[in-house]
């Protein structure tokens, strides 16, 4: 090692050294930056990150009308199992047989929140929520029915 | 000059009072015993002090909040695990040597309490002048290997035995550049003695006085203490992630929490000693003739001046801590061998010529 590589090193390291220390320095004195959510005194003002994943619901516009088909495509994109989807024979008002959906089942307790089922669906009818105070005493509450009852698919959705 | 109440006309007056009612050899037996009830109280209360502080930093630079439940901000945190350490068994392994692994605690905390002897807390206020203090210090700062070693052997345990080589190899080599570093802050004052150094930076702090020299010294002795006491980035003797907990991992209840509370009292002597070499102890910042500017710097009592000072360099430690990586056992001893005692030599030789040639105030 030459006499210049020796020097530079030193100058080198030092210079890297006062950078790591700005950081954490800028956050010493910044405490401002925190982002510890102080969870159940402030429930009402959580705040979480967008991509904060916590369950599989379906969306239901106000005339409780979704956008599924019934097509199975997040039951078959599912790792482990989550969603048995269960489809009956609509007759259409000009007398075809049309696959639709009778009952969206979700095994929450499965559910390891890999958001493949939502990325499979063609018409944006299952999305991810962001709620995660899932505990219940019994675990068969944790399987869910996503179609409201009552429900039907949202004309013009193919 | 303020002294109604400093440190100083405290102990004249607990003296005084004790030779008044007593002999002076009965007021000397008990000066001794209040002595060492003050350090271990100071002990206690700066080891739960220490480690709320470090807590508090280290959340805050994680972006995190840090202990806040227990008390009023979390202050009585520590307090509680305490309490909590003090309720615990004291295990010993069956294949234990049961002697020197009860032994090593102790020793411990008794080599940073004889460190405690020679520092001047405030003005005129300290426990022994001694006129070598500072290799004093440095003496009996070595001290504590032999109790890292004997905890680390008598545990048989791997990791202990790991954790207590590691910090044997690794306090031996430090100790050499920390002790250049002092030596070249020795030069100037051409005294070993505590007193004389404080009383020599009367008109400015060493590390204003003494040039770059100075400067490179406390840069120098700052990273050899950080691996003295045993820190990271050189935590390698207890490093968490490979060695459980180092020479300590077999330790419980209050044995454990002697070496923890030993290791932030060490970070104490560390930096109160930097504030004494490089910063004055407990002089007040003065600049040369602006008279009104170094009255009022007179009126802050002289206790105030040297815990301010060791506490922003206990903090510089912290942040040191929670910013740098964990060194690998050969990157360690290559920063000692081939930069930090090259460099400090190299400082020595300069702060030599300087001191020959009276280039400082």
């Amino acid at each position: 090692m030459s006499i210049q590589q020796y020097i530079k090193n030193v100058f080198n390291a030092v210079k890297t050294l006062l950078k790591g220390m700005r950081v954490t320095g800028y956050y010493f004195f910044h405490p401002k930056e925190i982002i510890t959510q102080q969870y159940p005194d402030n429930r009402a003002t959580l705040k979480l990150a967008d991509r904060f994943k916590g369950e599989v619901v379906m969306l239901h516009d106000e005339n409780n009308e979704h956008a599924c088909t019934g097509c199975t495509a997040c039951e078959l994109a599912c790792p482990n199992g989550t969603i048995k989807i269960i489809t009956q024979f609509d007759i259409t008002p000009d007398g075809k047989k049309k696959k639709a959906l009778n009952t969206f089942v979700y095994h929450l307790e499965l559910c390891t929140m890999c958001n493949l089922c939502v990325e499979a669906c063609p018409t944006g009818a299952i999305t991810m929520a962001q709620n995660f105070e899932h505990s219940v005493y019994d675990r068969k509450q944790l399987t869910k029915i996503l179609n409201k009852p009552g429900s039907k698919i949202r004309a013009g959705v193919e | 000059m303020l002294n109604t109440i400093s440190f100083e006309a405290i102990k004249t007056a607990v003296q005084q009072w004790l030779n008044m009612h007593w002999g002076p050899h009965l007021a000397f037996i008990a000066e001794c015993i209040l002595i060492g009830l003050l350090v271990i109280v100071f002990f206690a209360v700066l080891g739960l002090l220490l480690v709320f502080m470090e807590r508090k930093v280290s959340a805050v630079m994680q972006i995190r909040l840090g202990p806040n439940r227990v008390g009023p901000k979390g202050w009585l945190q520590t307090s509680a695990d305490t309490l909590k350490l003090m309720l615990k068994e004291g295990l010993t392994p069956d294949g234990a040597d049961k002697f020197l692994f009860n032994l090593a605690p102790f020793l411990i905390m008794i080599a940073a309490m004889l460190i405690m002897v020679p520092i001047a807390f405030a003005r005129n206020f300290q426990i022994w002048d001694i006129n070598i203090g500072v290799l004093y210090i440095s003496s009996i700062a070595s001290i504590s290997v032999i109790a890292i070693l004997m905890a680390g052997w008598s545990s048989n345990n791997k990791y202990a035995l790991l954790g207590a080589m590691r910090s044997g190899a690794q306090i031996i080599s430090y100790e050499l550049s920390a002790g250049v570093a002092v030596i070249t802050m020795v030069m100037l004052t051409q005294s070993l003695s505590i007193q004389d150094i404080i009383l020599s930076q009367q008109n400015g702090w060493w590390i204003f006085k003494g040039h770059i020299p100075a400067i490179i010294a406390f840069i120098i002795f700052m990273i050899a203490a950080t691996a003295e006491t045993n820190r990271a980035p050189f935590d390698l003797a207890e490093a968490e992630s490979e060695l459980t907990a180092g020479f300590h991992t077999e330790y419980s209840g209050m044995k454990f929490a002697l070496f923890f509370l030993a290791e932030y009292i060490n970070v104490f002597i560390v930096c109160a000693v930097a504030a004494i070499l490089f910063f004055g102890g407990w002089m007040p910042f003065h600049i040369g003739n602006w008279e009104g500017f170094n009255h009022i710097m007179d009126y802050i009592p002289s206790s105030i001046w040297f815990l301010g000072k060791t506490f922003c360099l206990i903090f510089l430690i912290m942040w040191f801590r929670w910013t740098f990586p964990r060194l690998r056992i050969d990157q360690l001893l290559n920063l000692e061998w081939k930069y930090l005692l090259p460099i400090s030599l190299a400082n020595l030789l300069l702060m030599t010529i300087i001191v020959v040639l009276k280039w400082y105030l």
